[in-house]
């Protein structure tokens, strides 16, 4: 039993933590969400620099090797400062599934300029009548006689705007979950992009008879490699939370310090204190189901699965809870666009919306429960 | 990081369970199991076995007799003899007034004292709360006037749990009224057969008697019974609050609970079906689960970091808020799953030696009394309201 951070983690987080404050400073961060998708790379170029794009990413598609605990730091420095690049979206998540499904052939194509920070991707699993469930999809892949044909509808599909692929998941024929690379100038794709109310950039899509070469499918069942993969997912969400709601707490308590009414600071009435405490708790509890997640990704997927459905359900309803108070703590402030917190809120309590939210994971908790005892 | 325990402390963890197969008496373990009150001599023959064993004094240095444990291994201890239905052992001796004398006490008062507790041949109890002074501990007024080579000591202590029992206490009395509050208190170490003495039980509201009202009429109790300097008791007391509370949570108490919650909610029935799949019992169940799983993580942690030489702090408050938050919810649990078998109150029974003829009657006994008694965990030691206002003073600076 372990919880200490090796030198080269501490350093990673040591020089993640004074980059973030560098150059994503709140009004920083303001300049970066209202630059084109396209232009905003400044920071991307340096994560590439410093080797944060090979970490997460095993030595034998030319990554660094990097391990749960490796991806929790960067994702909780990235949550503290609500880093808009798309680290997990644009990244981790399709180049997890280049690296674990992709011949050669592709992992050059696609996982290594991915990797040198040339491209990024995203991956297009969510549909809307599936809600959380990624195995629940009716996106259709045909084989024609030149390749591939894929019919459907994808919701939700995070850095689509700035991919120059998606990893699009279709069903066979025959039921099984195919996974396929879809280039984003493919004929028949239609994107409808939007901005999410936490400043995620996102894009519905329609796939209409899109034609695919042989070579764009990477697996004809995806499924287990999938779970593993949005399990990593989660494990990151959870850590990026656990900074977001560090920042929610520190700015907090300093405006419980600063403000004062009555003729004293707010931070000496008791029961704003309580509550102060309660957010502290929340915290570090999430923290530790974010420890956990970050150290169960190699277990046996059943194991693996239920401890990250708890873990996910966990930090979804501490982190509503830690932005629900920041916002009642700070009173009318926390209310306006101007104060910082209200955007870790918003992030925070969005949190549940992305790769399934409390519900969905409790089920996935309750229709095991038994198994564990 | 890794979350897995070495082989070293796996092997100790069998080592523990295997003990605990042959070494507990089963009459002792079945009382535990069904939430029967133990008797004076339970707990002493169980703590006589341990003793034996070399593991009464988990958390004693191996100098003064201890088995020189880690913090991890005291954790895997504590969560084998719960899973194991083995008595907790009484804390007052070995967990509370030895580790006081251990830090402060003369070499006198620790050759004296520390033997007998490892032996089982003083059973303490604890003089600290009064009528007027709970929360607000600093403000006690039991006096301790000085006399020649004596205390003379007037007062009253209460919540003095298994006081029955006890023949030594260690008190906190006010030796100088006219300092500031917590400057004019001393630590004592009283013999309860002294003259002027008086025990009176407390029933609680599950008709147990666990604790007591201590009256203290002009007794007198030796300067050498005096442990730290004169004005020095709030100095011992504040070290017994933040020494080794790496199991304040009661993980293993917790998880020992949630398990035969599970059992209990598949045994019970609701319309010919196991009570766990009816879903709003279920969801509080899941919820309990999660809870358990960050604590259970929470609490690896300050041990972990008391394992490389931190000192669990305020950190024991959160463990203590939410580790009681959490065996409260499981006894509302355990006392709902049995329905109406949760009803009948049977007194002589939990509390005495009389027998039940019917075997599921004494399986649901304790529930409904055990909930009762739960409520007790976020009161005592420092109530839950206190241990935040710790947190929000100590690691928050509010």
């Amino acid at each position: 039993m372990d919880f200490s951070l090796t030198d080269e983690q501490r350093m990673l987080a040591d020089t993640l933590e004074r980059l973030i404050a560098d150059r994503v400073a709140p009004d920083q961060r303001r300049a970066m969400l209202e630059a084109p998708a396209n232009e905003r790379s400044a920071l991307w170029r340096t994560f590439a620099e410093l080797g944060l794009l090979h970490l997460p990413f095993a030595e034998e598609v030319g990554g660094l090797g990097g391990d749960g605990t490796d991806l929790m730091l960067i994702m909780r420095a990235l949550g503290r400062g609500l880093v808009p690049d798309p680290y997990l979206a644009g990244l981790v998540l399709p180049g997890d599934l280049l690296a674990r499904l992709g011949d050669a052939g592709q992992q050059a194509r696609w996982l290594a300029p991915l990797l040198e920070g040339e491209h990024q991707l995203a991956l297009a699993w969510q549909e809307r009548d599936a809600r959380y469930d990624a195995h629940g999809i009716v996106t259709t892949a045909r084989r024609d006689e030149d390749g591939w044909r894929l019919n459907g509808g994808k919701q939700l599909v995070l850095n689509a705007t700035s991919a120059a692929a998606l990893l699009v998941t279709a069903r066979h024929d025959d039921g099984r979950l195919g996974l396929f690379v879809v280039p984003a100038d493919a004929t028949g794709l239609t994107r409808r992009d939007y901005r999410t109310i936490d400043d995620q950039t996102a894009s519905d899509m329609t796939l209409d008879a899109v034609s695919l070469s042989d070579d764009a499918c990477l697996s004809r069942d995806a499924a287990q490699t999938l779970d593993a993969t949005l399990a990593l997912g989660r494990a990151a969400l959870c850590a990026e939370a656990v900074g977001a709601m560090e920042v929610a707490c520190e700015q907090t308590l300093d405006y419980l310090k600063e403000r004062r009414q009555f003729g004293k600071p707010l931070s000496s009435f008791q029961s704003l204190q309580h509550r102060m405490v309660d957010m502290h708790l929340h915290l570090e509890q999430a923290r530790s189901m974010a420890i956990l997640a970050a150290t169960s990704l190699d277990c046996p997927a059943a194991e693996r699965d239920y401890r990250l459905a708890a873990a996910k359900a966990y930090c979804g309803e501490a982190a509503r809870f830690v932005a629900e108070q920041a916002i009642q703590l700070h009173g009318g402030m926390g209310m306006t666009d101007e104060c910082h917190v209200s955007h870790y809120a918003k992030h925070l309590v969005m949190f549940d919306h992305y790769l399934g939210d409390s519900d969905h994971h409790l089920e996935h908790v309750s229709d095991h429960l038994v198994d564990v005892m | 990081m890794n979350l897995t325990y070495s082989a070293e402390e796996q092997a100790f963890r069998h080592e523990v369970r295997d003990f605990l197969a042959t070494s507990l008496p089963d009459d002792i373990r079945e009382r535990v199991r069904l939430g029967r009150r133990l008797s004076a001599d339970d707990h002493v023959h169980w703590q006589t076995i341990l003793g034996g064993r070399g593991w009464l004094a988990g958390n004693w240095p191996k100098t003064h007799g201890g088995p020189g444990w880690s913090p991890v291994q005291r954790h895997i201890f504590d969560e084998e003899c719960a899973a194991a239905h083995a008595p907790t052992v009484v804390p007052f001796g070995v967990n509370m007034v030895a580790p006081v004398i251990i830090k402060f006490g003369s070499e006198a008062q620790q050759r004296h004292y520390l033997p007998r507790i490892l032996a089982n041949q003083d059973w303490w109890c604890q003089g600290y709360s009064e009528p007027g002074a709970g929360s607000d501990l600093a403000s006690l007024k039991t006096r301790a006037v000085r006399d020649g080579d004596h205390y003379v000591v007037t007062g009253q202590k209460t919540w003095t749990t298994l006081g029955q029992h006890a023949n030594m206490m260690f008190c906190l009395v006010r030796t100088d009224p006219d300092a500031r509050k917590q400057a004019g208190i001393s630590f004592l170490l009283i013999d309860m057969a002294s003259p002027g003495i008086t025990v009176r039980p407390i029933i609680t509201l599950e008709g147990a008697h666990e604790v007591n009202e201590v009256f203290l009429d002009e007794v007198r109790v030796p300067v050498a019974n005096r442990v730290g300097e004169e004005g020095e008791g709030w100095t011992c007391a504040k070290f017994l609050l933040t020494h080794e509370r790496t199991g304040i949570a009661g993980l293993g108490h917790a998880k020992q609970a949630l398990r035969h919650l599970k059992s209990l909610a598949i045994r019970e029935q609701h319309r010919g079906r196991p009570l766990l799949e009816l879903a709003s019992f279920r969801q509080r169940v899941v919820k309990v689960e999660l809870e358990l799983m960050a604590l259970e993580v929470t609490n690896l942690r300050v041990i972990a970091a008391a394992r490389d030489g931190g000192a669990p702090g305020a950190e024991s408050s959160l463990l203590k808020v939410r580790g009681s938050e959490l065996r409260q919810e499981l006894s509302d649990l355990t006392r709902r799953a049995l329905g109406p078998a949760a009803l009948p109150f049977l007194p002589d029974f939990l509390h005495g030696e009389a027998d039940l003829d019917d075997p599921t009657q004494a399986e649901s006994a304790a529930g409904a009394a055990q909930y009762f008694n739960r409520r007790k965990l976020s009161i005592y030691g420092g109530a839950n309201e206190i241990q935040k206002s710790i947190v929000a003073k100590t690691i928050l600076g509010m």
